[in-house]
């Protein structure tokens, strides 16, 4: 039918302009400027919507924060000494890496990046088993399924359309799991992300897309990936709620990541937020950053330290004091020493395990192969021996 | 004369290639300020600006496809995947633009590209650094997949592939990029299609490419020590293939080994196997073997060693030759 109804044409222009459908692309929208709950001294300023999360849960985001930093030193000093093949630091990040894992469940999914060794942590990984890719021994160390965590994902921006089937696929089987999908800035430009974003919405996947947005994927530039006004803003094509956030602000990663995992837990689809932040280490220890950015832009960024910044709050809050401080402290470098001690054995992997997996049952032509190099192994045992 | 690395001879290609030819351009992921993750780029901005070399937002299958547009306007772009696994978002635009606009146009359309690829492994990579993807290229009627195993070839297999007007996809060998060599640039060696004898020998064939090459001449120079004097065919060119180069050195040997770090099952060293036992029936004293890489995944870090050709399984396998006319007793166990 294309008549109009007589009623609407009847009305009053008045009546009119207030029946006027709201813009629904608007609700999706972010806010104009990144959330932000502490300013950088660390003092707090209100924002409608985020409620600050509850003292016990920030003192812990503070204690999670310093041993991630802890573990993120301690690994890239281990890449020094040659025990790791490589490392890409997160310094600089904590507020994202450890905000982000505390807003989930254990029963949910997280699909992290290379970039999310320090968060794989905090979410109560074993370190050496977080580790076991970049130290060179196998491409995962740890039980993705019994961690519901995937394996660390380095062709970039494929893991997000994993977190988007994944969390249809719960949601299919009964069940609220939530898909916590870790990004780049640079992997936004990646088609993957933009399909995992736009099934996660058509389907109305519950998944949390989390950018962070440490302005460079490797050398590039952020300019170079996109003419956005923020990342957030590709939410809103695909039908996808979005919000962006400081990303050094402990409080408002936390305060935000929570709204969006209740948003995907409740139904209403997708949620995507991009957090502002800084790498304050190269790339990767491989990487030559002076290549591409000045000191005087990685010292302003360590002006806006996520540590300082909460420590700070909640010693204003009155729940953390010296004492406390040096106690997390104290158990932060306990936890590097037994990294240390543990990383500096050597585990010996058997070449023979290289066949096991590759099928759930081998080929024969990988029978034959393994048999191969079984006989190859022991005739070099018996030279080793008749020479020694 | 003077010892230059196999990433300094690819720069300067690109550099030349640029100096010669206004429509050259190079872009691709960090190739731009970085100078590439290898510095294979470096200077390029510096030298002929934004417009001649740049970074692109990080999405290689809009890099090729932007390359291919790019030369349908006239530009003959050179572009870099960082990685030979992060080429793959890219297999698309590669196999069903980039092959074939030639053909599905009838020569209306061509694609004159470069792709520059760091592939294959011995370098210590984690996973999807260190893939040996030359046979899907390979395998795609269109494509010509050049690998250069000497710093020369690296110079002169560049410049010509910029210059071809077909596109290319350009192998680097990653573990040879800081190998170096006396050399003097510019300089022009044999043209695309033509294999080189390394070395010559008498007793048996290896016939290598791009990071297996070395391997090869290594093995031949230990097989000295045992009696055997090798000849070492380095393939240069993948596509087109030089049957007369490999053909003509097994007709004299009687014996032939192919080496290829990649996965042997249905890979380039399959496929020379069976041209070499097609026109060399005669002359062989032996079944062609291959010594070729795992039907595994890459292996991380910590087992690439065993998964990659190495001198003792390439002498392995000469001595498996059949030398004293008796079956390999490999397969006689079967
Ligand atoms: C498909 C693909 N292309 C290229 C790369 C090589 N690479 C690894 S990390 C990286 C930069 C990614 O930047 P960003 O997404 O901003 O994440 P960040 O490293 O800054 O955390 C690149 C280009 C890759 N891993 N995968
Ligand atoms: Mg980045």
């Amino acid at each position: 039918m294309t008549t109009t109804p007589p009623a609407v044409r009847r009305a009053s222009p008045r009546t009119r302009r207030a029946a006027a459908p709201p813009d629904p692309a608007r609700a999706l929208l972010p806010s104009p400027q990144p959330v932000r709950l502490l300013d950088e001294s660390g003092a707090r300023i209100a924002v409608a919507g985020y409620p600050e999360p509850p003292t016990d849960s920030l003192r812990e985001l503070y204690r999670r924060m310093v041993i991630g930093r802890r573990f993120d030193l301690q690994s890239t000093a281990l890449t020094k000494q040659g025990r790791l093949a490589v490392y890409p630091s997160a310094r600089g990040q904590e507020a994202c890496q450890v905000g982000a894992v505390m807003a989930v469940r254990d029963t949910d999914w997280v699909f992290p990046t290379y970039r999310e060794s320090m968060a794989l942590v905090s979410r109560g990984l074993d370190p050496v088993e977080v580790l076991t890719l970049l130290r060179g021994d196998w491409h995962c160390g740890y039980d993705p399924a019994a961690r519901r965590t995937a394996p660390q994902c380095t062709p970039l921006a494929t893991q997000t359309v994993h977190a988007a089937g994944l969390a249809y696929g719960e949601a299919q089987q009964g069940r609220d799991t939530v898909a916590l999908a870790f990004i780049g800035d640079g992997a936004t430009s990646e088609g993957d992300f933009h399909e995992g974003v736009n099934f996660a919405a058509v389907f109305r996947a519950p998944v949390v897309f989390f950018v962070q947005n440490n302005r460079y994927a490797i050398s590039v530039p952020l300019s170079r990936q996109t003419a956005a006004p923020s990342l957030a803003y590709k939410g809103v094509g695909y039908g996808v709620a979005s919000e962006q956030v400081d990303g050094n602000d402990p409080v408002a990663v936390l305060a935000v990541l929570t709204r969006a995992v209740a948003h995907a837990r409740a139904g209403n689809g997708p949620f995507l937020v991009e957090a502002h932040t800084y790498r304050m280490e190269p790339h990767t220890n491989a990487d030559d950053a002076s290549r591409y950015r000045d000191g005087a832009e990685v010292e302003a960024w360590g002006g806006r330290d996520p540590i300082d910044r909460l420590e700070t709050h909640l010693r204003g809050l009155g729940v953390l004091d010296d004492a406390a401080v040096a106690a997390i402290r104290d158990e932060a470098e306990a936890f590097a020493a037994d990294l240390r001690t543990r990383m500096n054995a050597e585990p010996t992997v058997d070449p023979l395990s290289l066949f096991d997996h590759v099928y759930a049952a081998p080929t024969p032509q990988l029978v034959e192969q393994r048999e191969q190099v079984r006989a190859e192994l022991a005739a070099a045992a018996e030279n080793k021996e008749v020479a020694g | 004369m003077g010892t230059v690395t196999m990433a300094k001879a690819l720069n300067a290609a690109l550099r030349d290639a640029m100096a010669d030819d206004d429509r050259v351009v190079v872009f691709g992921e960090d190739v731009g300020q970085l100078g590439g993750v290898f510095r294979i780029t470096d200077g390029l901005l510096a030298a002929y600006g934004e417009r001649r070399c740049f970074d692109t937002p990080l999405a290689e299958a809009g890099i090729v496809g932007f390359a291919v547009g790019m030369a349908m306007s006239g530009l003959r772009p050179v572009v870099e995947m960082q990685f030979d696994a992060f080429a793959y978002p890219a297999f698309e635009q590669i196999a069903s633009h980039v092959a074939k606009l030639r053909n599905r146009t009838r020569g209306a359309l061509s694609v004159p590209i470069v792709i520059r690829v760091p592939y294959a492994g011995g370098i210590g990579g984690v996973e999807h650094h260190c893939d040996s993807s030359e046979g899907y290229y390979a395998h795609t009627p269109g494509l010509k997949v050049v690998t250069p195993a000497t710093v020369p070839d690296a110079y002169s297999l560049l410049r010509e592939a910029i210059a071809d007007p077909d596109p290319v996809v350009f192998m680097e060998p990653k573990k040879l990029y800081f190998a170096s060599a006396d050399a003097t640039l510019p300089v022009t060696t044999e043209p695309f299609g033509r294999a080189v004898v390394r070395r010559p020998g008498r007793d048996a064939t290896l016939v290598a490419y791009g990071p297996s090459v070395p391997v090869a001449l290594e093995a031949a120079e230990a097989a000295r020590g045992e009696g055997w004097d090798l000849e070492v065919v380095d393939l240069r060119t993948i596509v087109p293939f030089d049957d007369e180069t490999v053909t003509a050195s097994v007709r004299r040997t009687g014996r032939c080994v192919v080496i290829q770090e990649a996965q042997g099952f249905a890979g380039v060293g399959a496929e020379i196997a069976a041209r070499v036992q097609e026109r060399c029936f005669h002359s062989l004293h032996a079944p062609v073997l291959r010594v070729s890489g795992l039907d595994i995944p890459y292996p991380a870090p910590k087992l690439e060693h065993v998964h990659l050709p190495d001198v003792d399984r390439v002498l392995d396998a000469v001595a498996r030759l059949q030398w004293d006319d008796q079956p390999d007793p490999r397969w006689l166990a079967a």
